[in-house]
């Protein structure tokens, strides 16, 4: 990967004396690198690493770092906790609802847009556009249209005889949360497969049809193996940003009623923020990293691993 | 993004069906903007018995209320200014840094390099209570610097892969030519490099501004007085305040949203480009 970089020192010049060459050159990566490694250790690693080391600790935040050491307490504590087990439901839940039902459904509109019809650049920017409005926009928006009673979503349906009490009861708030989800996050899931669609010559596509495959056939096993490595992506992205899933949830719900739609980042935040046990709290947010971790790694390592050895640059000719 | 034309599947097929599709997906991202937009004209009482129709007297107090307010701008002020410094920031120190690890050969650099990309795999929601702990150490709570140098830590790893892959691609006779010129290394950064790499500055900045703008986890422990709230605490706050006055709460979204659908309508292209660059080129 580095091979190709050309350092200044790869140019036959008639340079300065060698040594102040060479000082000089240190001087400018320390002064150019710093910056930027101070702000990151403090801010990012340092942070990271007290989340783990204050886990297992009781500790309310306060007084320098903890001391009231506690070994695994925590993490027994959260692993028998009913609402920890919730969180990780919830997560199953709707990470099975966004890979079988949000990206086909984005998939199936990636590929329609894809077709020249009259408007289709219009339609690619209307479905895109809600990922730009803040979780918080959605949230209260979605919040109001939701309301039970008299919210504008019962009142559209009361004309289909049919009404829900959508986010306040614990049966409908899953469902609810992901359909306030779908609405904000699949245009982006489009995005990316309209831009891994382009990446596919056009010549494949129609050499399938030359040779007589309809349009199911040519999707099937043409269009989408060669966008296989851009789905493994966006369910890569899809499952990491569920792991950590709190704006929405937290406008939307607060995690509620009693705790149906908790989610683990509402519920560190709750006991990090609400109940002062930072300890405890800290032992949340190191299972959502581990989780997170772990399903990296073993996603990119067997998953992934043929997109990273270069098999989207073969597929354009070797099978 | 490169837009190649795509030829019709088949040609002259009827489209007419996935026009009605396009047409109904359409209308689910529409309603719920266009009923809030038509809401904030109305009053309560017609909101609720007459949700989707165009109301009967267009009342504007609701959206002249909320501009007249100074807290609305205020919060408006908030996030921008907090947008663009960490944004400025953001990019400025990404770019030294990815300048450093595109240009230079020496030891230790990809160890540097894989620790920034490991801060891509750090969710950010792990790090907030040692952050908010650290943030009040140093008296950085209800400071706008508290929330501008978490940000542009985070934003750092993808910002400094994105450059370095760009600087990267620019071809070492340049250097070459800049260095015989008497060019010192920051003098070929700054005249040279950062010029060339316009179109991948104004990316990452996007994507920052974005970002920045939509944060709410980080201002939400960040600021509790009034006066440093961005945006999103802003919005949120409001709904718990006006809870029963929805027609106000809806003027209240439309007006936070207009920026940043403005700001979606002028930088689309790179966006859209930086989003599905970052998520297909890894």
């Amino acid at each position: 990967m580095t091979t190709l970089t050309r350092g200044p020192e790869a140019v036959k010049l008639p340079a300065p004396a060698p040594a102040a060459r060479r000082r000089g050159r240190w001087v400018s990566i320390v002064l150019f690198l710093l910056p930027a490694l101070v702000l990151f250790l403090m801010l990012v690693v340092a942070p990271m690493l007290v989340a783990i080391y204050s886990s297992v600790f009781k500790w309310n935040g306060f007084g320098g770092l903890p001391t009231d050491f506690i070994g695994l307490d925590n993490f027994t504590r959260l692993f028998t906790s009913e609402i920890f087990a919730q969180d990780l439901w919830h997560l199953a839940v709707l990470v099975l609802l966004s890979i079988f039902v949000q990206l086909p459904f984005s998939l199936a509109i990636a590929m329609l847009l894809n077709q020249r019809i009259r408007g289709r650049a219009l339609y690619r920017v209307l479905f895109f556009a809600p990922y730009v409005l803040s979780e918080v926009i959605t949230g209260v928006l979605f919040s109001l249209i939701l309301s039970p009673g008299s919210g504008m979503a019962n009142q559209l349906l009361s004309v289909f005889g049919w009404e829900s009490e959508w986010l306040a009861d614990p049966n409908t708030v899953m469902p609810s949360l992901f359909l306030v989800m779908t609405w904000k996050y699949f245009g982006f899931h489009m995005m990316i497969y309209l831009a891994g669609r382009q990446n596919i010559p056009n010549e494949l596509i129609e050499a399938a049809q030359i040779d007589g495959a309809t349009g199911w056939k040519t999707f099937r096993h043409v269009t989408l193996p060669l966008l296989g490595p851009t789905i493994r992506i966006s369910v890569f992205l899809s499952v990491i940003y569920t792991i950590q899933l709190f704006d929405l949830v937290w406008i939307l719900t607060g995690g509620g009623p009693s705790h149906s739609s908790e989610t683990m980042a509402v519920t560190m935040m709750d006991w990090g923020f609400k109940r002062s046990q930072v300890g405890y709290a800290s032992a949340i947010s190191v299972v959502m990293f581990g989780l997170s971790l772990v399903f990296a790694l073993l996603y990119q390592r067997f998953v992934m691993r043929r997109d990273l050895e270069g098999a989207t640059t073969s597929a354009g000719g070797r099978p | 993004m490169s837009r190649q034309r795509t030829k019709p599947a088949t040609p002259r097929r009827n489209t007419l069906p996935l026009h009605v599709i396009a047409s109904v997906v359409g209308l689910f991202m529409v309603i719920p903007v266009v009923y809030a937009l038509l809401g904030g004209f109305k009053d309560n009482s017609e909101l609720s018995g007459n949700p989707f129709g165009l109301p009967e007297s267009w009342i504007t107090a609701n959206y002249t209320d909320v501009l007249g307010s100074g807290s609305f701008w205020l919060q408006v002020w908030n996030s921008t200014f907090i947008a663009v410094i960490t944004t400025v920031l953001t990019v400025a120190l990404a770019a030294l840094a990815g300048f450093v690890f595109a240009r230079f050969a020496f030891r230790g650099r990809e160890l540097f390099f894989t620790l920034f990309t490991a801060g891509l795999m750090f969710p950010f929601a792990v790090a907030i209570l040692p952050i908010f702990v650290l943030l009040r150490t140093f008296g950085l709570l209800d400071n706008p610097l508290g929330v501008i140098l978490t940000q542009a830590a985070f934003g750092l790893p993808l910002t400094i892969i994105i450059l370095r892959g760009f600087f990267r691609s620019i071809p070492g006779e340049i250097e070459e030519a800049a260095t015989i010129d008497g060019c010192t290394p920051f003098g070929f950064f700054w005249r040279i490099l950062l010029p060339m790499a316009r179109p991948a500055i104004a990316t990452v900045s996007v994507l920052a501004v974005v970002g920045s703008w939509n944060n709410f986890m980080l201002p939400l422990v960040v600021f509790s007085e009034e006066s440093s709230w961005t945006l999103p605490l802003g919005i949120q706050q409001f709904q718990g305040q006006y809870a029963s006055d929805t027609a106000r709460i809806l003027a209240y979204l439309i007006l936070a949203m207009v920026p940043a659908l403005g700001f979606y309508a002028i930088a689309e292209r790179h966006l859209v480009g930086g989003l599905t660059a970052g998520a297909t080129k890894g």
